[in-house]
């Protein structure tokens, strides 16, 4: 079996995950943050340490404003929803997955001004079309960092400065590319980062976060969950204190502890290295993929300007047809169909009926893309 | 006597970060359930060796790490009155 949807979530995981998650329900099983005994605060010790990984991981100073969220979709609704209000103006480009673009849509039906900019066929931004989009009055700039359906990179350093000269805020969804490309919060101008732990970081579902940046001024950032933190108990407001404002009812300790063990374990092959790693098999892939008649593959061809996500079509074959023989007859697990990104294929051309996306990861070999791409040729022109 | 003292934190992650870096720094400290008689944010303190006031608060000046006082102890849970 050759596992290549990485970009839904990474498989296998480490063994330090499971082993740390485990762990943390046989030793550490207490509510983090609550009570006072041994059991609590090893449980507290467990999510702090994750907080100070993911806040090394990004290089943020301060681990106070990481906070943790359910996904990466939880933490780009606390930040959409958690800042923007009626009439306010907000940018965002035509490859974003649904997961910014259905809180956008919710939220302009509510009142705020939103502009899609429109990307090329590659997916790939014009910096002059977006310059011109992003005004004084822009309150918020929204972009992924890299897209989930072609696995274009998205230049968040000049996006950033465009959004900071126009006096706006930039959010950056970074569920393709945490763990996979180097990220350095502070010098690339994110002020938000929202971020999964289950595709890059090798952690488990259900773990993912939101890291605010110093130039954020959180009074202005409505939490969207409220209730009880373990801090200021007297009150029945909600506290004002990071990371408890936006963290209300218990965290997922035991996925915290499990995220926890696949940062380390990132920051120990580290980002740089994965990204080579990767860009070596994105090249085999394309060069691959390429030489066979009847493929059509999307998103640019340099190397720096794409993650390892490869969309394509066979032509004269419908994509689920084709998913489903790849896994039946070649055991080669990938996603096919519109990957929750419907903005994104009308970008490339490919809406409604999506591409065939294969997503390789850590764990794959060289010579699992040489078995995929022998398998394509096969289900591309069976009779040669 | 003053043996020990309390750190009292506005919340539970300041006081993990304290403790991270009191530990760095090869302080004994012990982080215990906040004494009810003092007001505070958070239902997690850390204990300290009262002798060691200045050197600690100082650690925690320096990384940065957010609290909310620092109060004597005459033993291991009652506060001085």
């Amino acid at each position: 079996m050759i596992y290549l949807d990485y970009a839904a979530t990474s498989w296998p995981k480490p063994k330090e995950v499971g082993r740390a998650m485990s762990d943390f329900m046989e030793f550490s099983g207490g509510n983090p943050g609550r009570s006072g005994h041994r059991l609590s605060i090893s449980a507290a010790r467990i999510v702090f340490n994750t907080r100070q990984a993911v806040a090394d991981l990004f290089h943020a100073p301060d681990p106070l404003r990481v906070i943790f969220t359910a996904n990466v979709t939880h933490a780009l609704n606390l930040a959409l929803c958690g800042i923007l209000k009626p009439g306010d103006h907000v940018v965002t480009s035509s490859i974003e997955h649904n997961s910014v673009m259905r809180p956008l849509r919710a939220l302009e039906k509510d009142g705020i001004r939103l502009t899609v900019v429109q990307c090329n066929k590659d997916g790939c931004l014009d910096l002059d079309a977006w310059r011109a989009a992003v005004t004084p009055g822009t309150r918020l700039v929204v972009v992924t960092h890299a897209s989930n359906v072609m696995g274009t990179v998205l230049p968040i350093k000049e996006i950033a400065g465009i959004a900071h000269q126009a006096g706006a805020l930039l959010l950056v969804d970074s569920a393709q590319t945490a763990g996979v490309i180097p990220i350095d919060q502070p010098t690339m101008g994110i002020d938000l980062l929202a971020f999964t732990g289950h595709k890059g970081l090798y952690g488990p579902t259900g773990t993912g976060g939101l890291v605010i940046g110093e130039g954020v001024d959180t009074s202005q950032m409505r939490p969207i969950v409220r209730g009880g933190t373990g801090s200021r108990s007297e009150y029945e407001e909600q506290p004002d204190l990071l990371p408890d404002k936006y963290e209300s009812g218990t965290v997922n300790s035991v996925g915290i502890a499990g995220l926890g063990a696949g940062v380390r374990w990132v920051q120990s092959i580290g980002v740089e290295s994965i990204r080579a790693r990767e860009a070596e098999l994105n090249e085999l892939f394309l060069s691959g993929l390429h030489n066979i008649r009847g493929i059509t593959v999307y998103g640019p061809q340099n190397p720096e300007e794409r993650t390892a996500v490869v969309s394509c079509r066979i032509a004269g074959h419908n994509v689920s047809e084709v998913g489903l023989r790849l896994d039946d007859e070649f055991g080669i697990l990938c996603r096919v169909g519109l990957h929750c990104a419907p903005s994104a294929h009308k970008t490339i051309g490919t809406f409604p009926e999506g591409t065939i996306r294969l997503a390789p990861g850590i764990f794959t070999s060289p010579e699992d893309i040489r078995t995929v791409i022998a398998a394509f040729e096969k289900a591309a022109n069976p009779h040669d | 006597m003053i043996k020990f003292g309390v750190i009292l934190f506005h919340t539970n992650t300041s006081a993990m970060q304290a403790e991270a870096v009191l530990v760095r720094a090869n302080k004994e400290i012990k982080l215990i359930p906040t004494p009810r008689e003092l007001s505070s944010d958070c239902g997690i303190s850390l204990r300290f060796d009262w002798n060691l006031k200045s050197e600690v608060e100082a650690h925690l000046v320096r990384a940065k790490v957010d609290f909310a006082a620092i109060h004597p102890m005459q033993d291991n849970l009652q506060t001085q009155q």
